[in-house]
């Protein structure tokens, strides 16, 4: 084994608060320091929380509206092409032509929403950059109770105003508890 | 809201959560039931319907080597139990449904005590559904032609007909239904995975919460797709069982050929669904005490409005239908709806001066249920009363299948011409197929129960006080809650 064993890099400085209410405080804060690379973890969406994160309105829902298109276009496509224009089928000697096109709304209705509903999930784990197997968070251990009554800050290392001694005494200033260095 | 600041709000809600639970009693109180040791009970119930449903899978396969033979139907009765059970199994996925959209859609906080469960039931409803269109087919390994895929000589299938809709609105309903379930599930197979002591259990929370770490930049994306999906939720629930009451309305058939069915299709699916999820809830409730506080008896005496609405709207339906017969002139409805459906022995009947009906018993075993024993809903007190609330919804139950038993076969029994016309009698392959999908639903309820929060922890503890960011806890300063970096 050489010798010189490396630092493992810092991912991050990390608080944890007692409650949503003083997570939400503490995040308009560090909001209003300037910070850029940093999050909240907590066990259920805090209202009003990206306000205080200074986060604006989720742009999801751009994508959904391109996959709902595309389902639309893709059931007008799959209906009229063989019903209208290629296989026209008669069946019980009804009309094939342009006027029957209503019939079609059912499925252009279905598929705009099935596609609308996998560019829903998909654009939420390509966003949320998910699914991944582990996290640097991951590696605090008090960070698992972040899905029962944790509450979490952390500012990543990368980010321009990170200083380990400044950034960890303004955690503690505004109510951190347990600020703690995250390795990578 | 911060229901402190007006006095009006805070006298007249009662908390959702009772007892003034905590975030980590939420936690520690749902994730037991799927930590500990499987209880007695779950073996005893679990070792009844697993048999059932096998049973079930027995007729079917003994269906599919025989051929539809083995069942009762023959001309004119073409549909009977069959889409009978489709119909009801299906409808009964609706209430899941506008659980988990349209009371979210609407913001109705009690609906996180129930969501997570009643969307499951959802889509165990919708697989029950969906075995019985594919096995009446007869040759099922045909099946797939019901797929627009032109791999056999050309032939694609008939876009205009309301039975393809009803493929693709019942498969995208599955499909969607599927991916609102377990989006929601995420946040809740992260905690579990935080809190696994074996390691087999820690892989497999971690595969499946992918990587979920309740990172608010997360948290922001997951709103919105919630919403979204609840948005879609909504007019998709809607569609599915106006697509599936076309199959009827676009017929000729007298009892079928009513424009009234879409909205009384989905109104009786809704009223179906909540007597399934009560029926699950009450026993669930029971078995599992430490869910009291969680699904609180003011979350069954909503559910019972609801029923108590949709039963009514039900009754109005039928009531509407006689009207149009009588209005509309028609003497096939007419006939439909006197002879086949209304005419008993005993009063109508012969006050009428008309044979009775072969099947006036269900129509009234169907009134009787589902117009009849929902009223008693009227009153808080049996509202409250478990044992009321639940005899009343086993009726429901019934009647709901009998509403669609009395559609399907009481108009292809006796239509237009008398020397065609066939009295129905279900087999023991068809009651056996029926009696099996009960099996198989509640078998993978159970399952579910045992091994999936049941309970949306992450948005239940929404709607606990404590988790307002403004919440300034009882006794506590104002001012301390509001500034905590001041001390």
């Amino acid at each position: 084994m050489i010798a010189t064993e490396e630092q493992p890099k810092v991912y991050a400085l990390a608080a944890e608060f007692p409650s949503a209410s003083a997570l939400y405080h503490a995040a308009e804060q560090i909001r209003d320091a300037g910070f850029k690379r940093w999050d909240v973890f907590t066990p259920y969406p805090v209202h009003g929380m990206d306000k205080a994160m200074g986060l604006g309105k989720s742009w999801l829902s751009a994508v959904v509206l391109f996959g709902g298109i595309s389902g639309l276009l893709t059931a007008v496509v799959l209906e009229s092409y063989p019903s209208l224009i290629e296989y026209q089928t008669v069946v019980h000697g009804k009309p094939t032509d342009w006027a029957t096109v209503p019939a079609f709304v059912p499925i252009f209705f279905e598929l705009t929403v099935l596609f609308s509903a996998f560019a829903t999930v998909i654009a939420l784990m390509v966003m949320s950059q998910l699914p991944r197997w582990n996290h640097p968070m991951f590696n605090w251990e008090r960070f698992s109770r972040v899905g029962d009554n944790g509450f979490f800050l952390a500012i990543e290392a990368r980010d321009p105003k990170f200083s380990e001694e400044k950034t960890r005494s303004l955690l503690e200033s505004i109510g951190g508890h347990h600020v703690t260095l995250i390795h990578d | 809201m911060d229901t402190s600041l007006d006095p009006q709000l805070a006298v007249t809600k009662t908390p959702l959560v009772a007892n003034s639970r905590s975030l980590d009693w939420v936690t520690e109180k749902v994730s037991t039931i799927v930590e500990s040791r499987t209880p007695f009970w779950w073996w005893v119930a679990f070792l009844i319907t697993s048999p059932i449903a096998l049973f079930g899978l027995c007729c079917i396969a003994y269906q599919i080597s025989t051929g539809v033979g083995v069942w009762g139907e023959n001309h004119p009765v073409g549909w009977a139990w069959d889409i009978t059970n489709f119909v009801f199994w299906i409808g009964i996925g609706h209430a899941g449904t506008l659980i988990s959209a349209i009371l979210f859609l609407t913001r109705q906080k009690w609906r996180t005590s129930i969501n997570r469960a009643s969307e499951a039931m959802t889509l165990f409803a919708v697989i029950c559904a969906g075995i019985f269109p594919g096995i009446h087919v007869g040759r099922v390994w045909m099946a797939w032609f019901l797929a627009p895929v032109p791999w056999y000589e050309g032939v694609w299938p008939n876009f205009r007909s309301p039975l393809l809709w009803d493929v693709f609105a019942v498969s995208t309903y599955f499909t969607v239904s599927v991916l609102f379930w377990y989006t929601g599930l995420v946040p809740d197979l992260a905690t579990l995975r935080d809190r696994a002591t074996s390691r087999v259990k820690k892989f497999f929370f971690t595969v499946f919460a992918l990587g979920w770490r309740g990172s608010n930049r997360n948290w922001r994306h997951y709103e919105m797709a919630y919403l979204i999906l609840a948005g879609i939720s909504t007019p998709l629930v809607l569609s599915v069982h106006s697509v599936v009451s076309f199959d009827f309305a676009t017929s000729v058939i007298p009892g079928w050929h009513t424009t009234i069915f879409p909205p009384y299709f989905v109104a009786g699916a809704i009223f179906g669904g909540f007597a399934m999820v009560l029926t699950i809830l009450i026993p669930a409730r029971l078995l599992y005490p430490q869910l009291k506080d969680l699904i609180t008896p003011q979350h069954i005496d909503r559910m019972c409005k609801i029923i108590l609405l949709t039963g009514s709207i039900v009754g109005y339906a039928y009531a509407m239908e006689f009207f149009i017969a009588w209005y509309g002139g028609n003497p096939y409805e007419q006939w439909a709806f006197l002879r086949n459906r209304l005419a008993d022995p005993y009063l109508i009947g012969p006050a009428l001066h008309i044979t009775p009906a072969p099947y006036w018993w269900a129509y009234w075993c169907m009134i009787t249920c589902n117009v009849i024993s929902p009223q008693f809903f009227w009153s808080k007190k049996n509202r409250y009363n478990l044992w009321v609330v639940f005899i009343i919804v086993m009726f429901v139950n019934a009647g709901m299948w009998f509403e669609r038993f009395v559609i399907i076969v009481t108009s292809l029994a006796n239509d237009f011409m008398p020397s065609m016309w066939h009295i129905y009698h279900p087999t023991w392959v068809e009651v056996g197929t029926f009696v099996g999908t009960f099996g198989i639903f509640l078998s993978l309820f159970l399952l579910f129960m045992r091994y999936l929060p049941m309970i949306a922890m992450s948005e239940i503890k929404i709607v606990l006080p404590e988790s307002d960011p403004h919440y300034v806890a009882p006794g506590a300063h104002g001012d301390e809650a509001h500034n905590p970096a001041h001390h």
